[in-house]
């Protein structure tokens, strides 16, 4: 027989160790990624105004003054861009079908409209940027003109990618209302349709921000399937319809092909950087509305 | 004694011990190797005078992708007629090669363009150029483009946004889509060197970019008006490869240099690469690589060249 003593210790070593290497994994690469990134600004001596507001991002050639030209601001601004639409694409269906879920067909929604949404988050992310290249960007160019690679066409697929995350999640936060909430409407005289309207989004109002933003952490860090269907042109996307970029292409598509220790592999670093502190905020974001949820639902 | 033997919780907690120690060892490995050069064993030893013609140890070879279904191809059969060597293949892009051979990380670095383009002089210097074989490339358009031929001074003119529609170059109305390769990729670096010359790109035309030539290849059979450039065993019926001034992309005309568009691919080793390294090099130079896997992987023989080229763009004949 093993002492008893002996399990519970055995017990609280493996689990400690595992959560140390979590620990440690994620501090390190916090670290790595901010030391190649900041060497840009620092050893480099690239100005970090010039290198978040300029708007030429062409590193293997050099403005007048010597210093080579990266402005990454198409990129940033093309990163917010799709997320945003793709977020606003993907609202309506998300909290529509939990509704549905939750409130209206509980039975048949649970069984089979909640685990078919869930199959999407199953399928890579370059069968998407295949549907993506094949149907969407051939119908957008068809309505819209021009080539049909932009910021609109990326927007789509990512509004597919996200939409099962942030459809369960939705779920959970309207699944979360206690009924007593729906039993006081109901007591007051409220039809159902008043009673989801005024008391069961309201009061999951905190949940699905949560669900949302969680589903623009996975949309703005997403790289192969916008890069398939955005066009990648580093300009400043002023059109839905004309090819843009995001920083996960530009990162992805740079990497490889630049050597380490090279002012374009350092800005390709610092990209990453940003990628990293804008989903750090996201998160952060996050733990806020859940504290504050916390706080006023007592 | 008996105890250790007995007590099952000793060696349970000793494996846990040994299994996390072994975890952090890893996880440390990894990702100082990121950061700065490590080296990897890959020593190849004759050992006595027995074994005199039997090389061994361990080759990796790491960078271009294009290139690595040939080395994976050649590392294969290098291996079944030489069982104490193992080669590893891996990809990720000339840049990454480059950096790799130059810090001594591997035995062996792959690249599509000369180290002179993405090293210090310095690092240039401690590694030796292998050309291993010749990849010819073309401008391609979508199927509809009327036209089938095009003049080396009008295609400079579209990819530098000069022209902007089919029209002005002998066409149909119809606006050019064109479709750039990544910044500092191989194959957009030999377009350029043989198209624009030393003509840059004005700052304000920003076409669009890809980085593998199957999308590439995918996207012109698909957006009408398009332009791009390929390597030649990437041509298919679903686009059309246009004649560059009347000469028409096929790899005789690579060989006399009457066709511009090529590159060499290069796998670089140390100065004094160790032997199991030299014997897979010598083995990717032999007929049994270059006579048949180069062709069959798309590429041509080195051999079969009828002028030379540096780092510089100076072509010699030979």
């Amino acid at each position: 027989m093993i002492p008893k003593r002996s399990i519970e210790r055995v017990g609280k070593l493996a689990t400690g160790a595992c959560a140390a290497v979590a620990t440690v994994l994620v501090i390190t690469l916090i670290f790595m990624v901010a030391q190649h990134g900041l060497a840009t600004f620092t050893v480099d001596g690239i100005s970090p105004s010039g290198f978040f507001f300029g708007t030429t991002w062409n590193p293997h050639q050099t403005d007048d003054a010597g210093s080579p030209l990266m402005g990454a601001l198409p990129m940033i601004a093309g990163s917010f861009a799709v997320t945003l639409l793709s977020c606003l694409f993907v609202l309506p269906f998300a909290i529509g079908s939990a509704v549905f879920v939750v409130e209206i067909a509980p039975g048949f929604g649970r069984k089979v409209l909640q685990p078919v949404v869930e199959l999407l988050v199953g399928i890579p992310s370059v069968v998407f940027g295949l549907i993506g290249l094949t149907v969407i960007v051939p119908w957008v160019r068809g309505w819209a003109g021009g080539t049909g690679y932009g910021v609109f066409s990326a927007s789509l697929v990512l509004a597919v990618m996200v939409l099962p995350t942030v459809t369960s999640l939705a779920i959970d936060a309207i699944a979360s209302v206690p009924d007593s909430y729906r039993e006081g409407s109901y007591g007051l005289g409220c039809v159902r349709w008043q009673t989801i309207w005024n008391v069961v989004l309201r009061s999951a109002a905190p949940g699905l921000m949560t669900a949302v933003i969680l589903g623009m952490t996975r949309a703005f860090g997403e790289a192969l399937a916008v890069q398939m269907v955005i066009g990648n042109a580093a300009a400043m996307p002023m059109s839905l319809f004309t090819p843009a970029t995001t920083l996960t292409s530009v990162l992805t598509m740079g990497m490889g092909n630049e050597a380490m220790g090279t002012v374009y592999n350092d800005a390709l670093w610092s990209l990453a950087l940003v990628l990293l502190l804008m989903s750090l905020a996201f998160i952060l974001i996050v733990h806020l509305i859940a504290r504050k949820g916390a706080r006023s639902n007592g | 004694m008996q105890d250790s033997f007995a007590s099952s919780d000793l060696s349970r907690r000793r494996f846990l011990g040994l299994a996390a120690a072994a975890g952090f060892t890893v996880l440390g490995l990894g990702l100082t190797g990121c950061a700065s050069s490590s080296t990897s064993g890959g020593t190849a030893s004759d050992s006595g005078a027995d074994a005199a013609k039997q090389v061994t140890g361990s080759v990796t070879a790491v960078g271009s992708t294009a290139l690595q279904p040939l080395v994976e191809a050649a590392a294969e059969q290098f291996m079944n007629e030489n069982p104490g060597v193992t080669v590893t293949v891996q990809g990720g892009g000339s840049g990454q090669g480059l950096t790799q051979i130059a810090q001594g990380a591997v035995q062996i670095g792959d690249s599509d363009v000369f180290a002179e383009s993405k090293l210090s002089a310095a690092d240039v210097s401690k590694i030796t150029d292998n050309k291993v074989c010749v990849v010819g490339m073309g401008p391609v358009v979508n199927k509809q483009v009327s036209i089938s031929n095009i003049s080396l001074a009008d295609l400079k003119k579209i990819f530098t946004g000069q022209v902007t529609n089919w029209k002005q170059v002998g066409g149909s109305d119809q606006d050019i889509t064109v479709i750039n390769r990544a910044s500092g990729s191989g194959t957009r670096a030999t377009f350029e060197a043989a198209v624009l010359g030393s003509d840059k790109v004005p700052d304000s035309f920003k076409p669009q970019e890809q980085d593998s030539s199957g999308t590439v290849a995918k996207m012109i059979a698909e957006t009408p008006g398009s332009i791009s450039y390929l390597a030649f065993s990437y041509f298919d019926d679903s686009m059309k490869a246009l004649s560059v001034d009347n000469v028409a992309p096929k790899d005789e005309a690579v060989e006399d240099n009457s066709w511009t568009i090529w590159a060499y691919e290069h796998m670089y080793t140390a100065t004094s690469p160790d032997a199991a390294t030299s014997a897979f090099i010598d083995y990717i130079m032999s007929d049994a690589v270059q006579g048949s896997l180069v062709q069959q992987t798309g590429y041509l023989s080195i051999s079969g060249m009828k002028v030379s080229r540096d780092a510089s763009g100076k072509v010699t004949k030979l």
